[in-house]
């Protein structure tokens, strides 16, 4: 019974499945009406395995195939402006080529989701797993979330389209996953019922859809007049993801009685140094903070689920009474002063009469492996640069020099 | 919402002939509208639908809409009888 291949066990059943097919799973649960996505490695096998429902006339979704992952996008807006639910899937060089358009879902206020399978960018071309590409996306009107197990992209993406397509937001997600590392990586996922998912995520209500018995014109001239209040109201609309997202979430807790949160707090509460990271390389520093709290050290984990908005002021309460925090992250900003997730942190911390000593490290990059003692190593350097008072902005971790 | 229209048949309302750097002048005296009624290339070919062609008592009328015309020279191109001519404003 090749049944975690099939999957035709019955409704709520436990499976082992990748990062990508447990977010096909998720599409194909919350009824979406249109897909259109280009394959890439490592997010292919989400399209593919919704290609399959398609095939097997599991799902009635209307399947796009396009040339390109700009036209992707470009389809996803249509549809989602008709009022369509709508998602789509991408990666690294093909998150790249959506840019252009991935402003116009967010600046028309479009809720498609958008589920990236995070890849290095070219060149030298790589399919292995950073973050350079949808940190890249980071000022694109997106909402990000990061998860750390297939279990949570399972769950994330259901929860994405409430988020998105909430009338306080209506502004696309992006549902983010380690590329192989959690897309290509079974793991124990359990999958609710077709109907709860259905009952949970409902129907859309399209706020101004494309009608034509009344016709209307979306994304027209806009130029200094009025250009930069549709900005103000979609900077607005960001800010109240924070209060949606709390909802959304408490709601799929009293369904599922799982919750993640907008970041999870691992054995902060008397941690001396936070590490502070997201996706798989938090469960990577959780297992180390385990060890070295055995060898009495105090440190814990801050791990970030949501990036965009950027929950800064319940981060800096979080991390105010620790003497430092030490920031994993894999992508490098090229003569930024320091990197995308520290730079952040660091602006959120900014404001604190104490603050903690912040230290960025950049690692992985390309899908380098993060193994426990890289960590420790950030951990290490943290601890000496506390005692010497000074710290670099950033420095790159496992790599050879 | 986004910038959405929601009200369609509005471009009116948009006069945009605040961008013309050159007014567009009509010599009646060599035109083939005012003369017989024919030819009006300059109005087929005005993006801004801004060249007013009538009739009235038999007398072919001529008028452009300065509201909507952008002054880009379309109709002097088209004119075969080289009746039109651009004008700094």
């Amino acid at each position: 019974m090749a049944a975690t291949v099939k999957m035709t066990k019955p409704k709520g059943s436990i499976e082992g499945l990748t990062g990508d097919a447990a977010i096909a799973y998720a599409l194909k649960q919350c009824d979406i009406d249109v897909l259109s996505a280009y394959p890439i490695t490592p997010q292919t096998i989400i399209v593919e395995d919704y290609q399959r429902f398609f095939a097997e006339g599991q799902v009635k979704t209307k399947v796009i195939p396009v040339e390109s992952e700009h036209s992707a996008m470009s389809a996803c807006i249509g549809a989602s402006a008709a009022g369509a639910r709508v998602a789509t899937a991408s990666a690294s060089a093909g998150l790249a080529l959506m840019w252009e358009v991935l402003y116009c879902a967010s600046g028309m206020r479009q809720p498609i989701v958008l589920a990236v399978a995070n890849r290095a960018l070219s060149a030298p071309i790589n399919i292995h797993n950073d973050w350079s590409d949808s940190y890249g996306a980071r000022d694109s009107g997106f909402i990000q979330m990061y998860c750390q197990s297939c279990q949570e992209a399972y769950d994330t993406t259901i929860m994405s389209f409430r988020i998105a397509e909430n009338h306080n937001v209506l502004l696309p997600a992006m549902v983010c996953i380690d590329g192989f590392i959690l897309s290509h990586n079974v793991e124990r996922v359990e999958l609710l019922p077709d109907e709860v998912v259905r009952d949970f995520v409902g129907v859309r209500v399209p706020v101004q859809p494309l009608d034509t018995d009344k016709p209307i014109t979306m994304g027209p001239l806009c130029l200094t007049d009025y250009y930069f209040e549709f900005k103000e109201q979609e900077d607005k609309a960001m800010r109240e993801v924070f209060k949606v997202y709390k909802d959304v979430e408490a709601e799929f807790q009293k369904v599922t009685g799982r919750s993640y949160g907008m970041y999870e707090t691992y054995k902060t509460k008397d941690a001396d140094i936070i590490m502070l990271t997201h996706s798989s390389p938090a469960g990577t520093a959780k297992a180390v903070v385990d060890a070295l709290r055995e060898q009495g050290e105090k440190v814990g984990v801050l791990r970030m689920k949501l990036f965009r908005p950027f929950p800064a002021a319940e981060l800096a309460k979080e991390l105010s009474s620790a003497k430092a925090v030490a920031v994993f992250e894999k992508c490098l900003s090229f003569g930024a002063p320091t990197n995308p997730l520290a730079l952040e942190v660091r602006t959120a911390l900014y404001d604190l009469p104490k603050k903690p000593m912040v230290t960025d490290f950049v690692v992985g990059l390309g899908g380098r492996d993060v193994p426990p003692a890289t960590i420790v190593e950030g951990y290490n350097k943290t601890k000496q640069y506390l005692e010497k008072g000074k710290a670099p902005l950033y420095e790159t971790l496992g790599v050879r020099k | 919402m986004a910038g959405n229209i929601l009200e369609p048949g509005n471009a009116r309302e948009y006069k945009t002939g605040g961008w013309r750097a050159e007014r567009p002048k009509h010599n009646p005296e060599d035109c083939l509208w005012i003369k017989n009624g024919t030819c009006a290339l300059c109005c087929i070919f005005c993006p801004d639908n801004a060249i007013k062609l009538s009739e009235k008592d038999g007398k072919f009328l001529y008028a452009y809409d300065y509201d909507y015309c952008k002054g880009c020279g379309i109709c002097a191109n088209e004119c075969p009888k080289s009746c039109i001519t651009m004008e700094a404003e």
